[in-house]
């Protein structure tokens, strides 16, 4: 630790630290523009200038080292000086355009300038002008606001581990760009946005939309992959306007991914804001006691075991267990989440959990995947993992399709075989698991959502344990879901119950009512032509299409729901604003609906049925928190490991811009897909 | 405005480059100079290689974005760190030049001793427009350059590799001249100056024995 | 004067052969082995008793610097850099050691390496001195083949690798970490210090650069001893140094003189005086463009060394003397170094790359008179705001030279916009 004196305030500061760390750390504010505490050091703004004594220059403090019995001086005339001659450099060629420009009323620049800025310009000559590039459909570019501090191509570089930005000439007439002009090829494009202190970089779709204090803005959680990423929905009467990332040091640090970020257009287009109800063939608009009772006597007669539901990507946990409890008061048992038949296994919570927790991957020093792409999957922990790779000493292997992670991987096979191999010790990667002290392996849903999934469950695990990935301060086993609600639904058991049907045997006449609880995924064509649905959801999507009723139910913007994230931990969602027309958040449709069939559900309002979840799993009781898990029972899951078949492991989404009914619906995630191609990660072979 | 974006996809850029023998024996002489996976020290040796190569089949040596692709793939460089290179350092014609590449000194020195004559000799008998124009016959491209570093013999004009030196108005014309004609004359003064010595000859090292001893090499 | 007996660079103007033999005819290779013998601490102390001062513009004394080099290596390769990016206006000295006497500068860098544990040298070249560059490979490559240095450098044991990397056209790489980035392969942008070079340098490995004149003067200090060279020149400002004379000399030229001559000694005597005589003089940049100019009444007096030229709020710089005389539109001949200062700004830093433009601009417009009074105390005030608050030394050194101009000529440009003002305004319809 260093003694460190800023301005007469006295502190202690790990070695190593930089003197701006010292000045924050002693409540001093120091002004920055290149400056960014998850990025590598430019110094090249020179904002953050202080003074320290027996020096007779001014020092940038974000560079600079701490030392034992250092003085600094954060607000001397020379400080100030300092930073009114490098605001009044930054200014002179910036254009004066705050009013017409996006960044308006949330710009560094602006803000900074309000405290070292002049009332007047002593800058006579013509402003320089730069030619905007064009980064593809998500990030709009005014060049000409430029500052060059960098953050753009340090973020592309190390955090989103696509170096195709630069600086290219030099001087006056350095400009940010890719050279050749193409769309950055990111799924975390849009954090540019965030990171760029003024307005060079800002957000396509929300060009020129609404200015900051006009927003209403609610903390969130984002659901359309399974992270559980912290957002701030930002609306203005009935709109959602804007998302941005709120700070989660354990889940998304400060990142966020595109489709999180700009899918909220589908969040008005395609919506179901009214029930509907098939007759003759045709999908007609309805009363809600109308679609209730038709529902009510299609339910006549039919014993619990012609009844089923099926929750969909999206569902959260509160409208899951009220749809677990209707079933149950229906005698049904046929209930099941994995809609793609994902062969995950429930009776022990470690089995389909994300155990090493997101920032634990950070401690891991070696790492197996087993059929997942996490850049699309899950690019914010992607980027934790590209985070660990820069960190040093981090062999990665991969089995499955092979594609461009933002980061080195070794290959090892495509299919199951290669399972084989490291288990059998015949791999060389075996001997780096071996050696390593704290192993991880992720698995994903490609890797189960196929005919030997348990087998490749199995094997996972066993290579886990096998490896010394399991331990008494360490579990190092991983599953990676992709989508919101799948730890809630099998925290809560949303599984087929004793005897009870799952997809598959629901599918093709299995039951002769099927609720789909937002449950878009699944292959709607195979639903028996007798069998009733009813589709419960917010989106016109594929379910819906199917259905026989349609019941009009929330978006996660529009509820406070509780999603599990993949690594277990739960996180709940809060209104933003209202379901749209005549559309209910989805557990109140459950409680009306059992009203009408007189098994009402027990809970009058969201507290009872958040006690009623807790007595589910007490998970739903702990929101936010994420105990660090442990494995002492080695024990793994049910499925044999010789039941490996050859089939080589396959992408689980098909294309990341569309993997559910909000980006579906969603224009921009379209353009998305038509500029970077089904998926991007082809391209990097 | 600056355009660096469009040289990049301009209809001049070829879509192919591909190093030929003689470049692919510098580069594997010249990789071995950088400690391993230090390769990417070699990004300016090979964009010098390109640019010869260019200069050897094309008579016009610059670097085709094409070619530094193939450097970034070469030297395991992501492609935006070539191009960054490459325009940050002037010596690199990111666009296609005349086969005598006019680099006219400009700076103090040489404009003190006249290098604005120098500058009309270039417009006048090769025939260039102006700084980044080349003449009508392709023959000549011009470009005004910073300090040389030959300051004690200016004004100077580079023609390709070679300093033509203690340069006025009508040298440099007769310079021009011969270069049109297909004669390259010798670099260095043209003046006869024996290279930074003060006109007239040394006035030091003139006692050394050494001097009558060893006739100059070449 | 300094004698001829007392001159290192003997083969300054190339009237001799700069190969191997010619090299040793004149004393080069002499004993090296035994100078190695002498071993890492003995050859620092020498060169620090020598009072050698770096030669590439900031006078830091070499051993010193040399000293600053882990003593035992921590597993990490030592390198020694040579910058060789000849670029500041002015300045063309080694460019003649290059092309003249390479082996002096190839030997220089094997003692030099040894000092400082280091088994490889490179020697960064501007790539515009294509001729020099290729003229020193092959001075290397004579040098591995006599076995002076590669495997088993002169039989001492000692491994030592030299390699010849041309840079491409940017001043800046001519400031240490630049270099060292452009070496990586990277643009020459500056890096922040601390960490200096002697901890990371070259590939984050210990680091020393130094100019191509302080590594080939060494073996001959080292032949002739610290005390023949600290003799020469004057108290902290020892030995001899290669000067550059340019502009309105009647005879420019680079000569080797003893720190410390006067300014008008040197001129007059090597140089041929100025065009039209001392009377006819306006002003000298003493040390490169980079330092502050001075008028005619200090050039009578002042003498030629790091001391009295900092005492004239000046500085020794590089040794190029750049002359002007009473012909010299000076506004311009300073308006032309802040145009070379703004080419040359990498543009990493704020004050630097918005700063140095602005200067230019101001400048060409004071050039025209097409200015306030007022604006000369703003173009003051701006390169304050530059000087000191940068990464590396460019933005001092793009502030300097229009700090000069302001303190000695600011009559001149009072002159220029007050004619400009009483000039006809033109039509609109013009």
């Amino acid at each position: 630790m260093a003694k460190v004196t800023v301005d007469g305030i006295e502190v202690e500061v790990p070695n190593g630290a930089s003197v701006l760390q010292a000045c924050e750390i002693a409540g001093r504010e120091i002004p920055r523009f290149c400056y960014h505490e998850r990025l590598s050091v430019a110094g090249n703004c020179r904002m953050c200038l202080v003074e320290i004594e027996k020096n007779p220059k001014p020092v940038a403090s974000c560079a600079f080292p701490v030392a034992d019995g250092m003085v600094v001086k954060t607000d001397s005339p020379m400080v100030r000086q300092s930073r009114r001659g490098v605001m009044e450099f930054l200014l002179i060629n910036h254009p004066l355009d705050c009013p017409i420009c996006d960044q308006g009323g949330e710009c560094d620049l602006q803000d900074q300038s309000m405290a070292y800025g002049m009332d007047h310009s002593r800058y006579h000559e013509n402003k320089r002008a730069v030619k905007d590039k064009d980064l593809g459909p998500l990030v709009k570019t005014v060049m000409t606001r430029c500052i060059q501090c960098t953050r753009c191509v340090r973020f592309a570089q190390e955090i989103a581990g696509v170096p195709e930005l630069g600086a290219t000439a030099r001087g006056e007439n350095m400009e940010i760009g890719t050279y050749v002009e193409k769309a950055l090829s990111s799924e975390l494009s849009g954090n540019l946005i965030d990171i760029c202190p003024v307005g060079a970089l800002t957000s396509k779709p929300y060009a020129f939309v609404a200015r900051p204090w006009e927003l209403n803005k609610t903390d969130s959680i984002d659901v359309l992959d399974a992270v559980g990423t912290n957002i701030r929905i930002d609306t203005r009467g009935s709109e959602v306007l804007r998302i941005l990332p709120r700070l989660n040091e354990d889940v998304n640090e400060e990142w966020m991914g595109d489709k999180a970020r700009f899918s909220l257009d589908g969040l008005k287009r395609r919506r179901l804001d009214r029930p509907w109800l098939r007759r003759e063939g045709k999908l007609v608009a309805v009363s809600w006691q109308e679609a209730f009772a038709a529902i009510a006597q299609r339910l006549q007669g039919l014993s619990g075991a012609r009844i089923g539901a099926i929750a969909g990507d999206l569902a959260d946990a509160e409208s899951m267990i009220a749809l677990k409890d209707l079933m149950a008061g229906l005698g049904s048992s046929n209930l099941d989440c994995r809609q793609r038949g994902e062969k995950l296994e429930a009776a022990r919570r470690d089995f389909y959990c994300f155990n090493t927790s997101v920032a634990g991957i950070e401690e891991a020093d070696a790492l197996l995947l087993i059929g997942t792409n996490p850049r699309h999957e899950a690019p914010v922990l992607n980027a934790r993992i590209r985070k660990r790779v820069l960190a040093g000493n981090f062999p990665i292997a991969a089995v499955g399709a092979r594609g461009d992670l933002t980061y080195g991987v070794e290959w090892i096979g495509a299919g199951p075989a290669a399972l084989r191999a490291l288990l059998a010790g015949t791999h060389a990667f075996s001997a780096i698991l071996s050696a390593a002290k704290r192993p991880m392996v992720i698995v994903g849903q490609g890797a189960v959502a196929r005919a030997d999934g348990a087998a490749v469950l199995a094997a996972a695990w066993q290579i886990a344990s096998q490896f010394g990935m399991l331990g008494a301060d360490w579990h190092g086993f991983n599953m990676l879901h992709s989508a919101a609600s799948r730890v809630g639904a099998l925290d809560l058991g949303f599984l087929p119950g004793a005897h009870g049907k799952d997809v598959a045997a629901m599918l093709g006449g299995g039951v002769d009512l099927l609720w789909l609880l937002g449950a878009d995924e699944i292959d709607t064509s195979a639903i028996g032509a007798g069998t009733f649905v009813v589709y419960q959801g917010h989106h016109g999507d594929a379910g819906a299409a199917r259905a026989d009723v349609i019941l009009p139910g929330a978006a996660y913007t529009e509820k406070s729901g509780t999603y599990v994230n993949t690594e277990g931990r739960a996180q709940r969602t809060a209104a933003a604003l209202h379901p749209p027309g005549e559309a209910r958040e989805d557990w109140k449709i459950l409680r009306a609906f059992s009203d009408v069939i007189g098994r009402r559900l027990p809970y009058d309002d969201l507290d009872s049925l958040r006690r009623r979840l807790g007595e589910a799993h007490p998970v739903f009781t702990r929101p936010d928190a994420l105990p660090r898990l442990a494995c002492t029972d080695l024990a793994g899951p049910a499925g044999d490991s010789d039941g490996l078949g050859d089939a080589p492991f396959v992408p689980f989404l098909a294309d990341y811009y569309r993997t559910d009914p909000i980006s579906r619906s969603s224009a921009t995630m379209a353009e998305c897909a038509r500029t970077f191609g089904p998926s991007l990660m082809q391209a990097a072979e | 405005m600056t355009d660096q974006t469009d040289v990049g996809a301009a209809s001049f850029q070829p879509a192919h480059f591909a190093f030929d023998a003689e470049s692919e024996a510098e580069i594997s002489r010249v990789l071995g100079r950088y400690p391993a996976g230090k390769q990417a020290s070699a990004v300016l040796p090979l964009l010098y290689f390109v640019q010869r190569q260019m200069g050897r089949q094309t008579g016009s040596a610059w670097v085709p974005r094409a070619a530094m692709d193939e450097i970034a793939r070469r030297l395991a460089m992501a492609p935006i760190r070539v191009y960054e290179v490459a325009t940050f350092y002037t010596m690199f014609q990111l666009r296609p030049v005349g086969r005598f590449h006019l680099q006219v000194c400009t700076t103090t020195p040489c404009w003190l001793r006249g290098s604005d004559e120098v500058v009309a000799a270039c417009r006048r008998t090769a025939g260039v427009g102006g700084f980044g124009e080349t003449s009508a016959d392709g023959l000549f491209t011009m470009t005004e350059v910073e300090c040389l570093g030959a300051c004690v013999n200016a004004p100077i004009l580079q023609v390709n590799d070679d300093f033509y030196e203690d340069l006025d108005g009508p040298r440099t014309d007769a310079l021009l001249a011969a270069l049109k004609r297909g004669e390259v004359p010798p670099p260095g003064s043209t003046i006869g100056r024996q290279t930074s010595a003060p006109e007239g000859g040394p006035q030091t090292l003139v006692a050394l024995p050494l001097a009558a001893a060893t006739p100059p090499a070449e | 004067m300094l004698s001829d007996k007392d001159r290192i660079f003997t083969n300054l103007y190339g009237l001799h052969d700069w190969r191997l033999a010619g090299a040793r005819a004149r004393g080069d290779w002499d004993g090296t082995a035994a100078l190695l013998a002498r071993g890492r601490d003995a050859l620092i102390e020498e060169v620090k008793a020598s009072g050698l001062r770096g030669r590439g513009g900031a006078g830091f004394p070499t051993g010193m610097k040399w000293s600053f080099m882990p003593k035992q290596s921590d597993g990490r390769p030592h390198y020694l850099v040579v910058n060789a990016d000849e670029s500041e206006p002015g300045t063309c000295k080694d460019r003649d050691i290059l092309r003249h006497d390479p082996h002096k500068l190839i030997e220089g860098c094997l003692i030099a390496g040894l000092a400082m544990g280091a088994h490889v040298a490179y020697i960064y070249v501007r790539g515009e001195f294509y001729n020099e560059a290729a003229r020193l490979q092959a001075a290397v490559d004579e040098a591995y083949d006599a076995g002076l240095i590669g495997r088993n450098a002169c039989g001492s044991g000692w491994e030592f690798d030299v390699y010849v990397h041309r840079g491409a056209g940017a001043y800046i790489c001519g400031e240490e970490t630049a270099l060292l980035e452009s070496l990586e392969g990277k643009k020459g942008m500056p890096r922040l210090k601390p960490p200096f070079p002697a901890a990371v340098g070259l590939y984050g490995c210990p680091t020393t650069v130094n100019n191509v004149e302080s590594i080939a003067v060494v073996p001959t200090i080292l032949r002739r001893g610290a005390a023949w060279f600290s003799e020469l020149g004057r108290p902290k400002n020892a030995g001899t140094k290669i000067f550059c004379i340019s502009g309105h000399v009647n005879k420019p030229c680079n000569v080797e003189e003893e720190l410390g001559i006067p300014l008008r000694e040197l001129i007059e005597r090597y140089a041929g005086g100025v065009r039209g005589g001392w009377d006819n003089l306006l002003a000298v940049i003493p040390g490169g463009s980079s330092v502050p100019v001075l008028p005619r009444e200090i050039c009578d007096t002042v003498l030629m060394d790091f001391d009295s030229l900092r005492e004239v709020r000046s500085g020794l710089g590089t040794a190029a003397v750049i002359v002007m005389d009473k012909s010299t539109d000076i506004i311009k001949a300073i308006a032309r170094l802040s145009q070379f200062y703004k080419h040359e700004s990498c543009g990493q830093c704020t004050p630097c790359r918005e700063g140095t433009g602005w200067l230019m601009r101001v400048m060409y417009r004071l050039v025209e008179g097409r200015a306030e009074p007022g604006e000369i105390d703003v173009l003051e005030q701006v390169t304050r705001q530059i000087e000191g608050h940068t990464i590396c030394a460019l933005g001092d050194a793009a502030a300097w030279p229009v700090q000069g101009l302001i303190r000695h000529f600011r009559p001149v440009i009072e002159e220029r916009i007050a004619q400009a003002k009483a000039r006809p305004m033109p039509l609109a319809a013009e």
